[in-house]
């Protein structure tokens, strides 16, 4: 408990600048999905391979569940970044971006021998963007700041449930 | 601990409450307003993210514009003929079950027992595996095939089963009887109970067998090449105008939605002068250099041999001959017959620009040293003087170097495959001004199409363009795909039901038999040959017909 109040005014200062970035990116990768009417994840899917691959292909098989993945994944990047950026539901925004990203890097690890559709813009070894990207949730799910809207919603909560 | 941590932000803010009631004073108003501010501490960057996205979707929007209005393409899918079939029942006979045969029957609606329970396990397998459902689902065009004909008993066999399964079922479901084997096309053409024919025989017979159906007026779906020979392209063209049947050449690019959206790019000038078209075959395989399998209870008891010669130069009963007749020049015309023709007919169908004035060309026989008399390395060049344009094909049979076709204009060049992407030169005169603006990129399409997409617009990601062009995108999405096979088809089966002409009719089969042969002679004989509009013959003909008599021609009765 008491450990977010020994936060230097840096570490606050840098964690909060950490989830806001994060949760920027994954608001527009939502918004840039959500306009284009024409956008699915279909293709992306097709191209996963690993492991993982089977269950990503599956997906694309029904029209019915790759539109409900379409709306997850896109409704979820735009929540899940809103909820970063203004520290609301944090808690569950920096988790249900974990599972987001650890889907992502499943379906296209960078892993020695499989190469996919789209080029990587850098060179990666196992370890990629996304790879470090779900890292840096993971350092801000343990190192929580009490910066964010949660920190207003928190007493009504704490009342009604004291009821 | 983690969970301690994370309940840490609200814990705190409530524990000032909880315990210091009495002391809501100043400083706790005051703590509070400070908790207040350090809670909307990140709100502002909303407002920047908001004011970024803004700007960025005005950019974006702004250049869409640009290039549309400079464009000036139709985004929507073009309107494809999709009346629901009407009209009474149509009979129908085939000629030719080897393997185009049955394709065809397939896209008509008509698949073999086994067949059907092969793909339905393969779907139970693999749920991926789409091809039963489609299958299954596609339109019933309110056809029945009397009667059948091949002159191998094997085949034919297959063909009555295939022919007798209206209802698409398996080998567990009894088949009605009621589908006659003719032995002879000429018997078929004069059964009471057929309108129509399919013509799935080798390239040889496509003129002999179209001619005899025309004769007895039966409506005519032809495989392509149209034919074998240049005096069977007059003959084939007069026999069905004169007996004014519904006559299909098998060009089911015609029903390819690209190839439409092309068309409507080319008319609205967006590659501005076209001067040079490539087109291209790349392939690698044994099977795509027709060494098909060889039946292995095929012999000469169950196949009618000199039926199967017919008109061709006689050789004794080969079943490689019989299998693979592509290889020789005895039956076939080659890659010219096989392949050029179908990428001839899509760029005519965009051009319209008809039988070239000139055609020269030359081949070998490189890799498959394996007994055959066609090239399996060829190029040929047509050339159109008043329209200032050439056309090349140029063709392997090993190699798989995948080379699609291109269309080039001084203003910009055309990539066409299932999909269609426009780009603009970056020496263009059109697209100078938009270039230097930063409006126009020459290495980002100015318009692109992919089927089946709803709003196909001129800006697409770069990871679009990688998926569409390897034909990934939206394959599941909206769930259908359609075979052309089966709309082209249709439209024959339209156009013989509402008496109209068929999307790929005698005037077009006409140019595709006669441009494929000026090409073939010119190869041949290793001498340019030359296009008479007026008296619509080739110049100076005659010493080439009687060198070509020799090897494969032997004349037939209705030329005329």
């Amino acid at each position: 408990m008491k450990r977010s109040c020994d936060y230097t005014l840096g570490q606050t200062t840098f964690l909060v600048t950490l989830r806001t970035l994060i949760g920027w990116h994954f608001l527009y990768e939502g918004l840039a999905k959500l306009a284009n009417p024409d956008w699915s994840s279909a293709a992306y899917l097709l191209d996963s391979k690993g492991v993982m691959s089977g269950f990503f292909h599956s997906l694309t098989y029904k029209p019915s569940l790759l539109h409900t993945v379409d709306f997850l994944n896109k409704w979820g990047l735009v929540l899940i970044g809103l909820g970063l950026i203004l520290g609301l539901f944090t808690r569950i925004s920096v988790f249900s971006g974990i599972v987001l990203l650890a889907l992502y890097y499943l379906s296209h690890p960078p892993f020695p021998g499989l190469v996919f559709s789209v080029p990587a813009e850098g060179s990666y070894m196992i370890v990629n963007k996304t790879l470090i990207e779900l890292s840096a949730l993971l350092v801000l799910y343990v190192f929580p700041t009490r910066i964010g809207l949660d920190a207003l919603l928190a007493p009504l909560f704490k009342k009604k449930s004291q009821r | 601990m983690e969970e301690k941590d994370q309940k840490n932000p609200a814990g705190e803010g409530q524990e000032n409450k909880e315990t210091g009631k009495e002391k809501e004073t100043l400083s706790g108003k005051q703590m509070k307003r400070r908790d207040i501010l350090k809670s909307l501490a990140t709100v502002p960057v909303l407002g920047v993210f908001a004011w970024g996205y803004y700007k960025k979707r005005r950019y974006d929007q702004i250049i869409k514009k640009v290039i549309r209005d400079e464009v000036g393409m139709e985004y929507a899918p073009p309107v494809m003929s999709s009346t629901p079939v009407s009209g009474k029942q149509l009979r129908l006979g085939i000629v030719g079950f080897g393997i185009r045969g049955p394709q065809l029957m397939e896209a008509a609606g008509f698949l073999h027992p086994a067949k059907v329970d092969k793909l339905r396990e393969a779907a139970e397998k693999n749920p991926r595996d789409k091809r039963y459902q489609e299958f299954m689902k596609q339109e019933d065009l309110n056809i029945v095939f009397n009667g059948v004909c091949d002159v191998f008993d094997i085949h034919a066999q297959e063909a009555m089963e295939t022919a007798a399964n209206v209802k698409r079922q398996g080998t567990d479901a009894k088949l009605p009887d009621n589908v006659k084997r003719y032995r002879t096309y000429q018997e078929m053409m004069a059964a009471d109970d057929i309108d129509a024919v399919i013509i799935a025989a080798p390239d040889h017979w496509h003129a002999p067998i179209t001619i005899e159906a025309a004769r007895h007026g039966k409506h005519v779906y032809c495989e392509k090449p149209m034919t074998w020979t240049l005096p069977e392209a007059y003959a084939v063209r007069r026999e069905v105008k004169k007996a004014g049947i519904a006559f299909q050449l098998g060009h089911q690019g015609r029903e390819t939605e690209s190839y439409i959206k092309a068309k409507e790019a080319v008319e609205k000038n967006l590659l501005g002068k076209i001067n040079l078209i490539e087109v291209t075959t790349n392939r690698n395989d044994p099977n795509g250099a027709w060494v098909y399998p060889i039946h292995p209870k095929a012999s000469p008891k169950n196949i009618d041999w000199k039926q199967f010669i017919g008109q061709a130069p006689w050789h004794d009963f080969d079943l490689k001959r019989f299998f693979r007749w592509r290889c020789w020049w005895d039956y076939s015309t080659g890659l010219s017959g096989d392949l050029f023709t179908h990428e001839f007919d899509a760029i005519n169908q965009i051009l319209e620009m008809g039988i070239p004035q000139y055609a020269s060309g030359s081949g070998g026989i490189y890799y498959f040293q394996d007994g055959r008399t066609v090239y399996d390395v060829q190029q040929e060049i047509f050339e159109y003087p008043d329209r200032d344009m050439t056309l090349l094909y140029s063709a392997t049979l090993a190699s798989s170097k995948n080379r699609g076709k291109v269309l080039m204009g001084h203003d910009g060049y055309m990539e066409l495959g299932s999909t269609l992407n426009v780009y603009a030169d970056r020496r263009s005169d059109r697209y100078k001004k938009l270039i230097e603006n930063g409006d126009i990129k020459p290495d980002v399409p100015i318009y692109s199409y992919v089927p089946g997409r709803k709003n196909p617009d001129a800006i697409t990601t770069a990871t679009e363009q990688y998926f569409a062009g390897r034909g990934l995108l939206y394959t599941y999405r909206g769930g259908k795909r359609v075979n052309t096979t089966h709309l082209h088809i249709k439209n024959w089966l339209e156009a013989i039901r509402k008496k109209t002409q068929p999307s790929c009719n005698i005037d077009r089969g006409f140019e595709e038999a006669i441009t494929n042969l000026m090409g073939v002679i010119a190869m041949r004989e290793g001498k340019r040959v030359e296009w008479d509009y007026d008296k619509e013959q080739i110049v100076d003909l005659k010493p080439i017909p009687e060198k070509l008599q020799e090897t494969n021609l032997k004349p037939i009765e209705y030329l005329g």
